[in-house]
C-alpha cells in the first residue's frame, strides 16, 4: 500500500552540529524521532533516506566560491580569498563565527540536509508522496555567498530553485519560524513565481533584523514577498488570528502548484533565543491550516521542513511530532508517552511537559496583551494591503 | 562622513532669466523642490518651489496666463545663499540646515557648484546608520556618562568574537546616563547580554521571556 506521506530522515543528519555549547543541537532531532516512534507514528513505508545534494544543485542558489569555502573549512584547509579580492578569511563567508563555527565535514553534512529537502520536493512532484517532511531541513538564513544564523546551505532555496528549473511551478513558501526567513526571501526577491511569506518577531531586537512590511519584493517580483513582523510577547490567539486572516487570502490568490512550509518552533514562550509567547497550541494550528490550504489549492502538494527551536527538551519534540501527525493524517494522544519521558527526563535540565498542548495557565499572562494584539492587527492590514491579492 | 559622500552630484539648475513657467514644469517633472540659480559658472541664488508658487497670480485671475508668462526666476529667487563645502562634516551641514531653517544646501568648492545636499540625503544617511546593514541582533544598554563604559562593552564583544555592525550612542533619560544601541552579528546574543549585565551595566532591551540562559 502506498503511503500518502513520507518523512526524510537518517541518523546521518545528526552530523550537522556546531559543538556541545551551541544552541543548534541535533539532539532535538533524535528526541523528536524517538517520540514519533514511541507513538508508532513512523513505519518503514514512511521513511526515505536523504541523499546529499550535488554541487551543481547547491550552485542553483549558492556561489561556487562559497561552496568551495565550505568544503575547505570542513576539510581542515586554509580559507580562500573572498570574491573581489582581499585577505583570505573565513569571516567573509560567514564561517568560523560564534553562530556558524567550522566543524569537520561540514560540507557533506550540510549538503545532506539540502538533499533531504530536494528529495522531499522531488517525491511530491513525482506523485510518490502527497506530503513530505524533512525533519532536519529549514535552514532559511543561509545567503548566496555566506552562512548566517546557524545555516550553511539554504536547503529550502535549493529545493525551490530546483522546482522552478525542473518543473517551472509556482511555489508558495510559508515561514513561521520566530526569526525572519531572510535567506529564502532574498534568493527569490525578484521572482513573481515564488511567493515568500514570513511570520516572525519584529527585527527591533531579534536577529536578523529584517522582515519589515515594506520588504515586498523587487522588479517583477514586487508584491511577492510578504512579511508579518509580530510584536515581542505575541501570544497564540493573536498569532493564530493573523495566520487565518492572511494565509487563505494569500495562498488562494497566488494559486501555487506546491507549498513549502518552514516550521521553526522558536516562537514558543520557553524558547531562550526569542521574545515571543506562543504555546504548543500554535504548533498544532499552523500545520492544520497549511495542510488544509494545500488540499484546497494545490492538490495536496506540500513539503514541510523543520527550522529553529532552541528549547530542545520541552518544545521541539512535541511541536514536530504534532506536525508529522498532521502531515501523515494520524492522530496522537493528549499525553506524552511515559516511556519517552522516562528515557529523556533524566537528561533534561527542566521538568518535561506531560501534555502535547500546554494547558491554559502554564505561562504568566502578558501585561500588554491588548496593545500587542492591536499593533499586530495594524501590521496585518498594512502588510496585506500591499500585496496583489488584497481585495 | 563628509558632505561629498552623500550629496547629489547631478544638479539641475536654472538661471535668472529662466521663465518661471519652465522652472515650475521642471520642478514637477523631475520632482525637485530647489534649484540653484547660476549666472554662467557663478552661483547667484536659490529658488524653491514655494518661492515660485508664491509669486504666481491666482488661477482665478483672467489674465493668469499672460501674468505668469511675464515672470522669471530673477523675480522670486533668494540671493543670500547658504552653502557648504564638500569636505564639511555631514553633522555640521545638518546642524546648519536645522539652525537656518533651510531644507537644502548647495555644495560649493573653489567658487564652483559641485553638488547639492537636501533633507532627504540627510534622512537617508540617518536611516542607513540606524538601519539593519547585516543580519544582526539589537542590544540596548544604559551606560553611566563617564569614561570606560563603551570600552567595557567593546571588550566583551571582542572576547566573544562577535562583530558589531552598528554602534549608536544616544543621550540617556538623565544627564548621568547615555543609551548605547548595538547591532551585533549573532543570532544568539544571550552570552553578550549576560556579560554586559555581569559587568554592572543595565540592559534595557531585549527583555527576556521564560527562556533559560544556555
Amino acid at each position: 500500500m502506498k503511503r500518502r506521506s513520507v518523512i526524510i530522515y537518517s541518523e546521518d543528519v545528526l552530523r550537522y552540529r556546531f559543538g556541545e555549547e551551541h544552541p543548534f543541537n541535533p539532539l532535538r532531532l533524535r528526541m523528536t524521532w524517538d517520540l514519533m516512534n514511541e507513538l508508532g507514528l513512523v513505519t518503514e513505508d514512511h521513511i526515505r533516506v536523504p541523499r546529499p545534494a550535488s554541487e551543481e544543485e547547491l550552485a542553483l542558489v549558492h556561489s561556487p566560491a562559497y561552496i568551495e569555502a565550505v568544503k575547505r573549512a570542513g576539510s581542515g584547509q586554509a580559507p580562500p580569498s573572498p570574491p573581489g579580492g582581499g585577505e583570505p578569511t573565513w569571516e567573509a563567508f560567514g564561517l568560523g563565527t560564534e553562530d556558524t563555527p567550522i566543524f569537520p565535514d561540514m560540507h557533506e553534512a550540510s549538503a545532506l540536509i539540502a538533499g533531504g529537502t530536494l528529495l522531499a520536493a522531488q517525491l511530491v512532484m513525482e506523485g510518490e508522496a502527497e506530503h513530505a517532511f524533512n525533519l532536519a531541513g529549514g535552514l532559511h538564513h543561509a545567503h548566496r555567498h555566506m552562512a548566517s544564523g546557524f545555516c550553511v546551505y539554504n536547503d529550502i532555496g535549493v529545493a525551490i530553485a530546483w522546482l522552478r528549473r525542473e518543473y517551472n511551478v509556482r511555489v508558495a513558501y510559508i515561514d513561521t519560524d520566530a526569526h525572519h526567513g531572510d535567506g529564502v526571501q532574498w534568493l527569490f526577491y525578484e521572482d513573481p513565481n515564488v511567493l515568500t511569506i514570513s511570520f516572525h518577531e519584529t527585527g527591533k531586537y531579534l536577529y536578523p533584523g529584517t522582515g519589515d512590511i515594506h520588504e515586498r519584493g523587487d522588479g517583477p517580483g514586487y508584491g511577492y514577498a510578504v512579511n508579518f513582523p509580530l510584536e515581542p510577547f505575541t501570544e497564540d490567539d493573536s498569532w493564530i488570528e493573523m495566520l487565518h486572516q492572511a494565509l487563505p487570502t494569500l495562498i488562494k490568490g497566488f494559486e501555487p502548484d506546491i507549498i513549502i512550509s518552514q516550521n521553526g518552533c522558536d516562537g514558543h514562550h520557553w524558547d531562550p533565543l526569542t521574545h515571543l509567547s506562543a504555546t504548543t497550541r500554535l504548533y498544532r494550528e499552523i500545520p492544520r491550516l497549511v495542510h488544509q490550504l494545500a488540499h484546497e489549492v494545490c492538490g495536496g502538494r506540500w513539503v514541510a521542513v523543520g527550522g529553529g527551536g532552541y528549547d530542545i527538551w520541552r518544545v521541539v519534540p512535541r511541536a514536530w511530532t504534532m506536525l508529522w501527525a498532521e502531515l501523515s493524517h494520524q492522530s496522537i494522544p493528549d499525553e506524552i508517552p511515559t516511556a519517552w519521558l522516562a528515557r529523556w527526563q533524566p537528561l533534561a535540565p527542566d521538568p518535561l511537559p506531560v501534555f502535547f498542548i500546554d494547558p491554559p495557565g502554564t505561562f504568566p499572562a502578558i501585561p500588554r496583551r491588548q496593545e500587542i494584539e492591536n499593533r499586530n492587527r495594524i501590521t496585518l492590514r498594512r502588510s496585506l494591503m500591499g500585496t496583489p491579492f488584497f481585495t | 562622513m563628509l558632505v561629498e559622500q552623500i550629496m547629489t552630484r547631478d544638479v539641475v539648475t536654472v538661471n535668472p532669466h529662466t521663465p518661471l513657467i519652465e522652472a515650475l514644469q521642471l520642478s514637477r517633472a523631475r520632482r525637485i523642490r530647489h534649484f540653484p540659480v547660476m549666472q554662467g559658472q557663478e552661483l547667484v541664488g536659490i529658488v524653491s518651489d514655494r518661492d515660485m508658487r508664491d509669486i504666481c497670480p491666482s488661477i482665478l485671475d483672467p489674465n493668469w496666463e499672460s501674468a505668469v508668462r511675464s515672470l522669471h526666476i530673477r523675480d522670486c529667487m533668494k540671493r543670500d545663499v547658504i552653502t557648504v563645502h564638500p569636505w564639511d562634516f555631514i553633522e555640521d551641514a545638518a546642524a546648519e540646515m536645522f539652525r537656518q531653517r533651510v531644507s537644502c544646501l548647495p555644495v560649493v568648492q573653489d567658487g564652483k557648484l559641485v553638488g547639492i545636499l537636501t533633507e532627504r540625503d540627510i534622512l537617508h544617511t540617518l536611516i542607513d546608520m540606524m538601519g539593519v546593514l547585516a543580519p544582526s541582533s539589537r542590544i540596548e544598554v544604559e551606560l553611566p556618562n563617564r569614561p570606560g563604559g563603551l570600552a567595557d562593552v567593546a571588550d566583551i564583544l571582542r572576547a566573544r568574537k562577535v562583530n558589531a555592525c552598528s554602534v549608536l550612542v544616544f543621550p540617556g533619560d538623565t544627564p548621568q546616563t547615555r543609551r548605547l544601541v548595538l547591532r551585533v552579528q549573532t543570532m544568539d546574543p544571550r552570552h553578550i547580554i549576560d556579560d554586559i549585565t555581569a559587568a554592572g551595566y543595565r540592559v534595557i532591551g531585549p527583555l527576556r521571556t521564560g527562556g533559560r540562559a544556555g
